[in-house]
């Protein structure tokens, strides 16, 4: 087993994955406290959109991923923050209609799209050393806008209308916290794929809630637990010769299951 | 501040094309301490959302502190009806109330400092809950949350406290204990309080308006027969009830300037 640590590939994917906790387990957890899991689970839909974008026009998908999610992100919020009652129903939309955009894209491109596959479930094993020095980019990014706009954050996930009386800009405070969500998307694509991003994104920091008492506390137990469930599922899916996106979420629905059930004993006693 | 803190004229409001309020024209003047009553569904979460900058009139005007809504809301203590955002926040008591300042803190990036904590802990200090300055809010008891929503408001140091059915989800010496608390607050700030529970008006209002999609009020603690029966329809079903008579018997008429 150890041999294989040797290999640059492998190191890559830990690293990729490592580095992908470190945003979802941030932002997830605003994603989490402030509900708006089916509002990420839309964004992270509308990538395949860019993804086939990408394909059509020849540039690199993830590029044409993030254009996506950055755009659905600011069109969502958009609409979240003036027609709220509906918002459900535009999330379906906006799911759909990204998914139905990137199978045209890949429809219209001539020839074989390679690697669609694995945009969609993940292949964290050819994340390229490109890919690993840009993740460590957005992590600074991320890291950067939630210490400097901390308090912004927390009033509008905690009390949106609070916050609006108070007079903070709450639009830009809103699209910008959904922009962080839409690159920590792309990242984790590259980990675990369109299809399963939603898990990795919103269970380590819903494990983590069970065991905070603070937002600061939550987001680094959940950056933990993102590393662990990565770092486990990768080794575990090349021991096993699996898929690893699916592997890293499996591991991460099973700690849910696992803390949800501690949970229960706990308040029962 | 010499005119009125809180100024409406004319104001309707629809939501859904329904006819919320109705042209109402409302003062408020600074050291009022101004109860708004009304049955549910009479609009008054509306009137301070119109208040607030929340949903814009249809028509009329709203003038707070001199100005609009929008540019002087944050100089308002709001206390929404409980609940109106999620428990389970991981946040302490302390953090929640000095949130309340966001609104004063200037600069970038946002930080608090000796003013805002000292803020904070007063108002703690004045709804009793200093003792949970570190507690989460999910782990304190019902009546313990709605001071906690009181104290963000204080920690403002708001020139109007404006309180939406602030003890509807207490018991009654809770709710007696907090009419208490706001009438200590009114040598600082004015206040303005919307309730559909008559039962929890207490003798230190000094004005009373009822509020059923018009606004009916003799801008002072009397509340009479017409204003009931205009507002609820019924007045019968309000004596039995108990019409607040501590509002008739304790306020004198000369009281009133």
């Amino acid at each position: 087993m150890m041999e294989v640590f040797a290999y640059d590939f492998f190191r890559n994917a830990l690293a990729a994955g490592i580095l992908a906790s470190v945003a979802c387990g941030i932002v997830g957890t605003y994603v989490v406290v402030k509900r708006m899991v089916a509002l990420a689970g839309g964004i992270s839909h509308t990538a395949f959109g860019g993804i086939g974008l990408g394909y059509f026009l020849g540039i690199d998908p993830i590029l044409g991923a993030l254009g996506f999610t950055v755009a659905s992100a600011l069109g969502m919020g958009e609409l979240s923050l003036t027609r709220k009652q509906h918002l459900d129903t535009l999330i379906g939309a906006f799911w759909a209609a990204g998914m139905a955009l990137g199978i045209l894209f890949v429809f219209l491109t001539p020839g074989f799209a390679p690697d669609l596959f694995g945009y969609l479930f993940g292949n964290i094993l050819l994340v390229p050393q490109g890919a690993i020095l840009s993740m460590a980019a957005l992590d600074l990014l991320i890291v950067g806008a939630v210490l400097l706009l901390y308090h912004e954050f927390f009033a509008v996930t905690f009390d949106e209308e609070y916050a609006r009386v108070m007079n903070l800009p709450v639009r830009a405070i809103t699209l910008a916290l959904l922009v962080l969500v839409a690159i920590t998307i792309v990242m984790l694509i590259q980990v675990v794929g369109i299809i399963l991003v939603i898990a990795l994104l919103t269970l380590p920091a819903a494990i983590a809630r069970e065991f905070s008492r603070s937002l600061p506390r939550m987001m680094v137990l959940s950056v933990v637990l993102g590393a662990a469930f990565t770092t486990g599922g990768i080794v575990l899916s090349y021991l096993l010769d699996v898929p690893s996106g699916a592997t890293v979420i499996l591991i991460s629905t099973a700690a849910y299951g696992a803390a949800m059930g501690l949970r229960g004993l706990s308040s029962r006693s | 501040m010499e005119g009125p803190v809180i100024d409406l004229s004319g104001v309707s409001v629809s939501l859904g094309g329904r006819p919320v309020l109705q042209d109402i024209t409302w003062k408020v003047m600074p050291g009022d301490f101004f109860a708004v009553i009304g049955p549910n569904g009479g609009g008054k979460t509306t009137l301070l959302r119109a208040i607030l900058g929340l949903i814009k009139p249809a028509a009329g005007t709203v003038r707070v502190l001199g100005g609009s809504p929008a540019e002087k809301r944050h100089l308002l203590g709001y206390v929404p009806q409980y609940r109106t955002f999620d428990f389970s926040y991981p946040v302490s008591v302390q953090e929640m109330v000095l949130s309340g300042r966001l609104g004063h803190v200037r600069g970038f990036p946002r930080r608090y400092n000796r003013e805002d904590r000292e803020m904070a802990a007063s108002a703690l200090q004045t709804m009793g809950i200093a003792d949970l300055a570190g507690r989460e809010i999910g782990r304190l008891s019902g009546g313990q949350q709605q001071r906690a929503i009181i104290a963000r408001a204080l920690a403002a140091g708001p020139e109007v406290l404006i309180l939406d059915e602030p003890t509807v989800y207490v018991d009654a010496p809770t709710g007696d204990h907090f009419m208490e608390i706001l009438d200590g607050l009114r040598e600082t700030m004015t206040i303005v309080l919307v309730t559909h529970d008559i039962g929890a008006l207490s003798s230190h209002v000094t004005k009373v308006a009822c509020l059923n999609r018009h606004l009916y009020t003799h801008n002072d603690a009397r509340i009479t027969g017409d204003m009931i029966q205009a507002a609820y329809g019924c007045p019968v079903d309000l004596i039995a009830h108990g019409l607040p008579h501590r509002v008739f018997a304790d306020h004198g008429e000369g009281e009133e300037p």
